[in-house]
């Protein structure tokens, strides 16, 4: 069984339960070890970063260390606390003086950080080739057919992690490969690496919803019945601000959006309860009703 | 390296300065192929484009640059940082000018970003971990009534379906934490 120093993230505790618990459900259900982290704290998200680099370092940093300490890689769920370790791990390896001014600092919590952690995202995990096989095989009539927009999000891919071509974060097709081999027919989504607008649906609502809706739109224009997500940021900002953007944009859209690890489980036979499906705010409830009869009837 | 007066640091240099940790190319490499402001999703609600802010610090503008909007609007969604030809990156360079602009206190006060920036920080510093109930303040007011109207159903939506934590959560070692926090930076100076 593989085991990996789960980082939930703060979302996951409350606005993205569902993403928390879906993701456990399809973890056991593919053998994968999801171990939480003892005592994790915030990656700083983008505050931290607007404030002071070290201080963002240090707040990623300690997290480091505490998988280290449990001697195991990371994953995380959400995009932004994905990209922040990353990159934080990265700087620590590439850059002698920071790893020791942080371990200086980790002291203070009786911490040590070596630069051996490997930092994965959730999708990652299940995207590896003999993974796709194995929900290939496992994957039942739950959502055969349906079409879903891939929404990766931003930071998933970016900035670029070393050695990764740019082509491969222009145009990647690993969300895509999950979904079909989960039985389900991913739409072509060009919009699919376009920014949610994140923190800007606080700090700058006119100019988040129109980025939204943008989203959304192209959702719609492609066929999508439902879009799919790996990061609870989108997914707030998809669902939970979808009604407001209607209202801002005089638009009408009733779009139900999905984590990825949702429809995975849909796939794999888990319950819709144990998956968090119920939770939206944009009901997905005559959407999956609607696959059951299909299922029912083919 | 270019200095306007000897032994005084241009405006650029001041920036490039707080990119210490980042491994982008020098701003001088920028050839204004705006690049950066073509692939920017969130462009048009900027006072400036990210080629105009380059162009300006590059010139020395610093008045200009400081009342921009344009690093409070970016996204951190780094599509400039990926795409340009010259391997500047924009998206850390946005992040260097919301620093510099909090530490010399000199944000318009009418902007909800640094507020937000400011609570979030301090949250962090006293449990460890986020709680987005305590950010209202920062922007409730901006939307008018249909704003807190709408803020308002969606809150009740989400506290009945059971996203919406009414007590913030907190981390077990909050004091070593902050003891950590305190061996990089003073603690007075953040919260």
């Amino acid at each position: 069984m593989t085991r990996y120093a789960y980082y939930p993230g703060c979302s996951l505790e409350t606005m993205a339960a569902s993403y928390h618990v879906s993701s456990i459900e399809v973890a056991h259900k593919l053998g994968v070890e999801l171990e939480e982290m003892e005592d994790w704290n915030c990656c700083g998200a983008t505050a931290y970063s607007h404030v002071d680099e070290l201080l963002a370092t240090v707040l990623c940093s300690r997290n480091l260390a505490i998988a280290e300490r449990q001697g195991l890689d990371i994953v995380a769920p959400c995009n932004a606390c994905f990209k922040n370790l990353r990159t934080t791990a990265l700087a620590l390896q590439q850059d002698a003086d920071l790893a020791e001014h942080m371990n200086f600092a980790l002291e203070a919590d009786d911490l040590q950080y070596g630069g051996g952690v490997e930092v994965n995202h959730l999708m990652d995990v299940f995207v590896q080739e003999e993974m796709l096989e194995t929900i290939r095989s496992k994957a039942g009539d739950r959502i055969r057919g349906l079409r879903v927009a891939p929404y990766y999000g931003c930071q998933i891919v970016r900035p670029r992690r070393p050695g990764v071509e740019l082509t491969e974060v222009d145009n990647p097709q690993y969300f895509e490969e999950l979904l079909a081999a989960a039985g389900a027919e991913p739409v072509p989504y060009p919009y699919k690496l376009r920014c949610c607008g994140a923190a800007l649906m606080v700090t700058n609502r006119r100019a988040a919803a129109e980025m939204v809706r943008d989203l959304l739109q192209s959702a719609v224009d492609e066929g999508a019945e439902v879009i799919a997500t790996a990061c609870p940021l989108c997914q707030t900002n998809l669902e939970c601000y979808q009604a407001d953007v209607n209202r801002l944009c005089g638009t009408d859209f009733n779009m139900p959006i999905l984590y990825f690890t949702q429809l995975l489980g849909l796939a794999l036979g888990v319950g819709v309860r144990r998956l968090g499906v119920g939770k939206e705010l944009v009901s997905a409830k005559a959407l999956l009703a609607g696959r059951a009869e299909k299922a029912a009837a083919q | 390296m270019v200095t306007t007066t000897a032994g005084k640091l241009s405006f650029r240099e001041e920036v490039e300065n707080l990119l210490h940790a980042e491994d982008g190319a020098s701003l001088v490499r920028c050839i204004q192929c705006a690049t950066c402001s073509a692939v920017c999703p969130v462009v048009e609600f900027m006072d400036h484009t990210p080629r105009q802010l380059i162009g300006l610090i590059n010139a020395g503008m610093k008045d200009e640059v400081m009342s921009s909007n344009t690093f409070w609007t970016c996204a951190s969604c780094y599509a400039c940082t990926e795409k340009c030809p010259e391997g500047i990156r924009p998206a850390d360079v946005m992040y260097a000018l919301t620093r510099y602009s909090l530490w010399n206190d000199s944000f318009d006060r009418d902007w909800v970003a640094p507020d937000f920036t400011r609570r979030f920080t301090r949250t962090i510093l006293r449990t460890g971990k986020s709680y987005e109930p305590g950010y209202a303040p920062a922007f409730i007011f901006e939307g008018g009534f249909g704003g807190i109207v709408s803020e308002m159903q969606m809150g009740l939506k989400l506290l009945a379906k059971g996203r919406l934590p009414l007590v913030p959560a907190r981390i077990k070692r909050i004091r070593k934490l902050r003891a950590m926090v305190a061996r990089v930076l003073p603690l007075d100076g953040i919260e």
